[in-house]
């Protein structure tokens, strides 16, 4: 698990994580070069097929904006993909990445839900999630410094708003090191501020070789996504 | 190692945190057993005869309390598909969360058997017979109940699905827990004959129900 520092503050009750020293920690080297080949994917979900016959590669540094009405399939295409739903036929290959692990587990997934326990503080949510999740990454402090919660570190998770509950959501992206991130609706409930550094946090992600699919309803902000559209017929 | 003793951790904080946890069951167990007397009536010889049967019932419905939660509240706010892409197999991670459960919910009904069976008049061997007995037989409730708990996530119906589908299962167990309380108490049977079936019926149930439990989850994840 990682450590954090927890100092005692004068009052003798605090556990108030530690600033980060200003010299952050080096960011991790690139990935390796890596492509997601999907090819005739089809997906089936509740006895009704949510889009058959896709086509779509990403490779390393890409940013992959999977647009289309309501229903278009978006949210299923990134749970796919995170393996939470099986591949009705079809096929879906990582080329280059972890030969040992499956796609889901070099895959982040960011859905509508948040996957915070209300009863534990920020920072106890993060450490569970950056323990369970894998190795590498920023240590919890950093995380939470990079989406502005480090001053919120010791609250229980209950008592964020909704975007502060989403900026809590991202921070696990950078605890644990994986080359592929699934966002579901990134920007939803982030105010402006937060979706620059949104933005920020990506486009690290991406020059880095990593690979994002974002489902998304309005633009990112990142200049060379490529759109993969989804239901034609509205 | 450390994912799973994380796993472990934060069920343990989540239940003792939410709700009492660990209190609720024992307070159940007690109210369970307490309202027995009264049904029966004042009679000692009575009590102190059935008190390990009523112990076992007890301790039984106590521990299915809590279980339609296992998984469903971390189905609810998404954190089981989290769980689902972790790099630990998800029997582990099930095991895991099974052990964070009787943790939290059968070994303090374990602990509260000696209180409780002075309220039935049970002397210090029963006492020792039911609390040993419950020791070996409640892992195996908890691991046939995860079962259940899986099962209700994925059709998406708690409450009292659980209790429902699980309890026909765990009638081996209370068959052989009570007989082996019995057996150190009134015989004829050796205490080791139902014992001994009751510890492979928990063996059994670690084997099954980490297995069953992560195939009814993966099967359910659409």
């Amino acid at each position: 698990m990682s450590q954090v520092v927890v100092p005692r503050d004068k009052a003798g009750r605090g556990s108030r994580l530690a600033r980060p020293t200003p010299s952050r920690p080096a960011p991790p080297a690139e990935w390796p070069l890596m492509r997601l080949v999907a090819s005739a994917l089809s997906c089936v979900r509740g006895g009704r097929e949510v889009f058959s016959g896709l086509d779509f590669a990403a490779a390393a540094g890409d940013l992959v904006a999977i647009v289309g009405p309501n229903g278009a399939g978006k949210s299923s295409l990134l749970r796919l993909v995170a393996g939470l739903v099986p591949v009705a036929s079809g096929q879906l290959a990582l080329e280059g990445g972890a030969p040992d692990l499956p796609l889901a587990e070099q895959a982040h997934y960011l859905g509508h839900l948040d996957a915070l326990k209300p009863s534990l503080s920020v920072a106890e949510n993060l450490q569970f999630w950056a323990a369970y999740l894998g190795e590498g990454g920023l240590p919890v402090a950093g995380a939470l410094d990079a989406v502005g919660l480090l001053g919120l570190a010791d609250l229980p998770a209950a008592y964020l708003s909704a975007g502060q509950r989403r900026r809590l959501s991202l921070a696990r992206l950078l605890v644990a090191e994986r080359p592929i991130w699934l966002l579901d609706e990134p920007t939803s409930a982030l105010d402006a501020a937060a979706q620059r550094r949104l933005v920020e946090l990506m486009r690290a992600h991406l020059n880095r070789r990593g690979i994002i699919l974002a489902a998304t309803h309005a633009p990112l902000g990142i200049e060379d996504a490529r759109e993969l559209c989804l239901g034609g017929t509205p | 190692m450390t994912a799973l003793s994380a796993l472990l951790v934060r069920d343990m904080r989540l239940t003792v945190r939410v709700g009492g946890g660990a209190l609720m069951g024992v307070l159940f167990f007690l109210v369970v057993v307490t309202l027995v007397p009264f049904a029966i009536g004042p009679d000692l010889a009575l009590l102190a005869r059935i008190g390990p049967a009523i112990l076992w019932l007890g301790a039984l419905l106590a521990s299915l309390l809590a279980l339609d939660r296992l998984f469903a509240s971390d189905h609810d706010d998404g954190s089981l598909d989290l769980v689902l892409m972790g790099r630990m197999p998800l029997e582990l991670a099930v095991a895991v969360k099974a052990l964070a459960h009787w943790l939290t919910t059968g070994l303090p009904l374990v602990i509260a058997v000696p209180v409780l069976g002075l309220f039935l008049n049970l002397d210090g061997t029963a006492i020792g017979a039911v609390a040993l007995t419950l020791l070996v037989g409640t892992p195996a409730l908890t691991l046939i109940g995860m079962i259940g708990a899986a099962l209700a996530v994925v059709l998406r119906r708690g409450g009292l699905l659980v209790p429902v589908l699980v309890l026909p299962l765990t009638i081996p167990v209370l068959i052989f827990g009570v007989a082996a309380a019995n057996a150190a108490v009134v015989g004829p049977v050796p205490f080791g004959t139902p014992f001994t079936i009751l510890c492979a019926l928990t063996l059994v149930g670690l084997v099954i129900g980490p297995v069953a439990s992560a195939a009814a989850l993966r099967h359910g994840m659409e």
